[in-house]
């Protein structure tokens, strides 16, 4: 640790940070990646050349301190590579997410001025090129994957490995001039441009500072104790904060290795195989491997099956106590040994989480019985609430004090404030600079102390001082007989069902509440299977009058546990509809990060809102859809409306009226 | 004909000179004529289809390619000089690689094991090295292995690398079939129907991939299809056959337009 107190000094960028690894760990590995069904490695030393030799490409290709370039693919490491090496050369990195469609690309390249993009193959080419016309700034592009691209005209498009030839050809000629840059990165200088995926309007770029990113990731670092040793498997959008931080902040700062997948394919495969000791994945990821787990334990032997659910018992009961190292049993602890041995290791192992040592999950709410089960597995998976603003770290639960409905104390160095209308505000040296060419928007989120407001409503739990999140505060509003209505709050609730994937409340300003449902195709598609119940789409399985029957019977117990709180008990749900389609980001109902776009879902849909409170028993609707190639096609269906039963209001209310 | 000459194609990619000529090809199975006295050529780095209906002969062709059937009368030219009669693995050495009409894979083997066979042709380890992974035949295999590796990633089969081909779906065996024959970097690649029984998607698939395998590695590839919409649109030059006969020949525009072959395919009565 010595070496980073004497050198914290001079350690105020990432190239900084790059050029500390490269000599204190210049052997241990920096990279991997599964290329042609081998882990390649890079170590730190490599890594340091390789960056290098693309500084001084881009340099020989023109770039400028203070322009922008764009980078789009998924996680590899040149890209992860392209970001340090634009720092390095004065300018700011913008990563974009790569599903992104080509006018949702133009948008934040026009906006940010990107001079130059470098894109990780073929199909991110073809979006630029797409809108290249329109982008006045935009001069030169670069790209990793040759496959598909020889007959491209190449007076602007440039080979990734050329242009590191050419910069290595130029050394002598743009060193010092890179040296000089390099020197010049200080707290203050820009080290990435983030774009908010934005639930409302356009996105707006985060500029965040070395400052930023520097601070928040050895503060975070140090609160979990993170070492040179560990490993991570950078899967998740490059664009989103948390990868910003998880995959270059902390790596750079305590030197860990960044493993990125062959493909998203293979990310089951090459997670088990790199086996992450710290890892990180929204809710649904989540969510996602239980519903696999269980389908696949559904489709076992008796016996397996017996065992799983034996042993799982045990786990939830005993596991989340070891975990917190409380007190328990030996007997307990015994056949939690034989689980281990039985059912938990090989479980782990095969979801490539025996050596997890620390996960986080953040984003969404998360469900406690899916927090429960990979705790009783003896994964330590805490929650943490964070965003971009923030350079993600607001709160964060400490080992040891985890529960699945609050996300923790704030993190270190990081103030929190409840104002009086609920709104959390926080302060912290990871407060973002501002929104990139947005003064307005800037102001109308951080004041000029420095506080931030984050959109949300929560307050702290007097229990045990932790930070509980209730939803949007817009999104908060009023029923018409004055009860307060959580939308989010019912939705999560739903959410925990393995049938329904997403959920959509509606009641502000009227007298009861409505539900659209999507059903989870996986696991609703695997019960159609188990009952030979044939279906041909999405839409004829969600519209199957068990499936209605399923969703109905789990809106009714939401209802009875939602009838439990004395606040919302007013948010039960009157009447749902399973949607014809699933909600999609490339309709513009979700956005890239997977969240609810209420407003534009209330407006699109207005024909089964409308149908959700004019008492009829079916509806006719027609809906365009966006096809992944950008082509716009239309669905039709009849959906069935359904009432569900409303449970009583808890007695403690009707006592006190 | 001594067109060794190359040409240009519609969309103006260069073709090379000849690399094979087939000369008057007749194939009798006892009194029946299944081709007769068929000639055409194939140009390097070019996709050449033979199309026509049910029981023209198209498979029989391919097979007198690939060397399985020996043609009754006429020659075979390859690389320049006149191919003798040969079995079908020397055919193969040769740089002659094919799939199936019938997938013809090994169902219990991983996809990775099956495309290692295309590799065949190039291993001549002996048994017992092979047996203990040792010297020569541990070179030769990690040598081959990456050869594998680079189709499996061309063709985007990476998460399918351990998994036994009989629990793939159709359209993905086409797709690890492919992949063998590739392993093999054959000079010329014979398909035979590599869409039959396909979807829409996969379809579309399975043609950026052969034209994508054209493409990178410049293989000439001899097809055999009967959706007319892929021929048309994947194929530099066009044969088509009826009842064992040639009935046209040439790019894709001036064979849909020859009256021969529209009624060869509305039927018209002989």
């Amino acid at each position: 640790m010595t070496h980073m107190a004497e050198g914290a000094e001079g350690l105020r960028s990432v190239p900084a940070l790059l050029h500390r690894n490269a000599t204190v760990y210049a052997d241990r590995p920096a990279y991997r990646e599964k290329e042609y069904g081998i882990w390649q490695t890079w170590s730190w030393s490599e890594v340091a050349d390789e960056v290098e030799a693309l500084a001084l490409g881009l340099m020989n290709l023109g770039v400028n301190e203070g322009d922008h370039i764009a980078i789009i693919g998924r996680n590899r490491p040149y890209l992860y590579w392209s970001m340090v090496a634009a720092q390095m050369a004065g300018a700011v990195p913008v990563p974009l997410y790569q599903d992104a469609v080509a006018e949702e690309m133009e948008y934040v390249l026009s906006h940010c001025g990107a001079r130059f993009v470098i894109a990780a193959d073929q199909e991110q080419v073809d979006k630029v090129i797409d809108v290249q016309e329109h982008l006045h700034q935009f001069e030169h592009m670069i790209y990793v994957d040759p496959r598909g691209m020889r007959k491209y005209d190449h007076r602007r498009l440039h080979e990734f490995s050329h242009v590191q030839a050419q910069g290595r050809a130029a050394y002598d000629e743009f060193i010092e001039d890179l040296k000089i840059r390099r020197e010049r990165l200080n707290y203050d200088s820009t080290c990435v441009m983030l774009y908010t995926s934005g639930t409302t309007g356009k996105p707006k770029g985060v500029v965040l500072s070395n400052r930023n990113i520097v601070e928040s990731a050895k503060a975070s670092a140090e609160f979990d104790n993170l070492t040179a040793g560990e490993e991570i498997l950078a899967y998740l959008p490059m664009a989103w904060v948390g990868d910003f931080i998880f995959s270059l902040g902390q790596a750079y700062w305590t030197g860990f290795c960044v493993n990125c997948p062959e493909s998203a394919e293979t990310m089951k495969t090459d997670l088990r195989e790199i086996a992450p000791s710290y890892y990180f994945a929204p809710p649904a990821v989540f969510e996602g491997q239980l519903t696999q787990i269980m389908i696949r334990m559904e489709d076992a032997s008796d016996f397996k099956k017996k065992m799983f659910h034996y042993f799982m018992d045990h786990a939830r009961e005993v596991g989340p106590k070891l975990l917190e190292k409380k007190s328990v049993g030996l007997m307990d602890r015994l056949k939690y040994k034989l689980g281990e041995l039985m059912v938990y290791g090989p479980l782990k192992n095969a979801l490539g989480f025996s050596n997890v040592r620390v996960g986080y999950t953040a984003g969404e709410a998360i469900g406690p019985e899916l927090f429960d089960f990979y705790r009783s597995l003896g994964i330590n998976l805490k929650q943490l609430y964070g965003q971009t603003e923030a350079t993600v770290f607001i709160t964060a639960q400490p080992d040891g004090e985890v529960r699945s409905d609050t996300v923790g104390v704030p993190s270190p160095g990081v103030e929190v404030r409840i104002a009086d209308n609920g709104e959390v505000f926080y302060r912290s040296p990871g407060v973002f600079v501002e929104y990139y060419n947005n003064p307005d928007s800037t102001a109308d989120t951080k004041d000029a102390e420095g506080w931030v407001a984050t959109g949300d409503a929560g307050f702290f739990d007097k229990s045990n001082g932790h930070l509980r999140i209730i939803d949007r505060i817009k999104d908060v509003g009023k029923m018409s007989d004055g009860g307060m209505f959580a939308p989010k709050y019912v939705e999560n609730k739903l959410k925990f069902y393995p049938n329904i994937l997403e959920v959509v409340v509606f009641g502000a300003g009227k007298d009861r509440c409505t539900a659209f449902v999507n059903i989870d195709l996986t696991a609703v598609g695997n019960w159609a299977e188990r009952n030979n119940i044939a279906y041909a789409s999405y839409q004829e399985l969600a519209g199957h009058p068990e499936v209605l029957d399923t969703i109905q019977s789990h809106i009714e117990e939401t209802n009875k546990s939602i009838a439990q709180d004395e606040m919302l008990s007013g948010c039960q749900i009157h009447r749902f509809l399973v949607l014809h389609k699933e909600l999609d980001a490339d309709d513009g109902e979700l956005t890239r990060t997977k969240k609810v776009r209420r407003k534009i879902i209330g407006e699109k849909f207005a024909d089964l809102v409308g149908a959700l409170y004019d008492g009829s028993d079916s509806i006719y609707t027609e809906t365009e859809v966006t096809y992944e190639d950008g082509r716009k096609g239309k669905i039709t269906a009849t959906l069935e409306i359904r009432d569900a039963k409303i449970a009583p209001v808890a007695a403690s209310k009707i006592a006190a009226e | 004909m001594k067109d060794t000459e190359g040409y240009v194609t519609a969309d103006g990619r260069q073709i090379g000179g000849q690399l094979m000529e087939l000369k008057n090809i007749t194939l009798k199975f006892g009194g029946v004529t299944a081709i007769s006295d068929i000639s055409f050529d194939i140009h390097e780095g070019e996709i050449r289809a033979i199309i026509g209906p049910n029981g023209a002969g198209k498979s029989s062709m391919l097979n007198i390619i690939s060397g399985f059937y020996t043609p009754t009368e006429g020659e075979l030219w390859y690389k320049g000089a006149k191919r003798p009669p040969m079995k079908p693995f020397e055919v193969a050495r040769m740089g002659v690689a094919r799939t199936f009409q019938n997938i013809a894979l090994f169902e219990g083997m991983t996809v990775l094991d099956n495309v290692m066979t295309g590799r065949l042709t190039h291993m001549n380890a002996g048994i017992g090295a092979q047996a203990l992974w040792w010297g020569k035949a541990r070179d030769e295999e990690m040598e081959n292995r990456e050869k594998v590796e680079r189709v499996i990633d061309f063709l985007e089969i990476q998460n399918i690398r351990k998994t036994p081909v009989g629990r793939l779906p159709y359209g993905l065996k086409k797709r690890v079939e492919l992949a063998r024959a590739l392993a093999a970097e054959p000079s010329i690649l014979l398909l035979d129907e590599p869409m039959a029984g396909m979807n829409v998607e996969e379809k579309e698939d399975m043609s950026r991939f052969i034209l994508d395998v054209n493409d990178e590695f410049g293989t000439t590839i001899c097809l055999i299809e009967h959706d007319m919409g892929v021929v048309m649109d994947l194929s530099d030059r066009v044969v088509v056959m009826d009842y064992g006969k040639k009935i046209g020949d040439g790019p894709p525009d001036e064979v849909r337009n020859n009256q021969d072959v529209i009624d060869a395919y509305l039927g018209v009565p002989h």
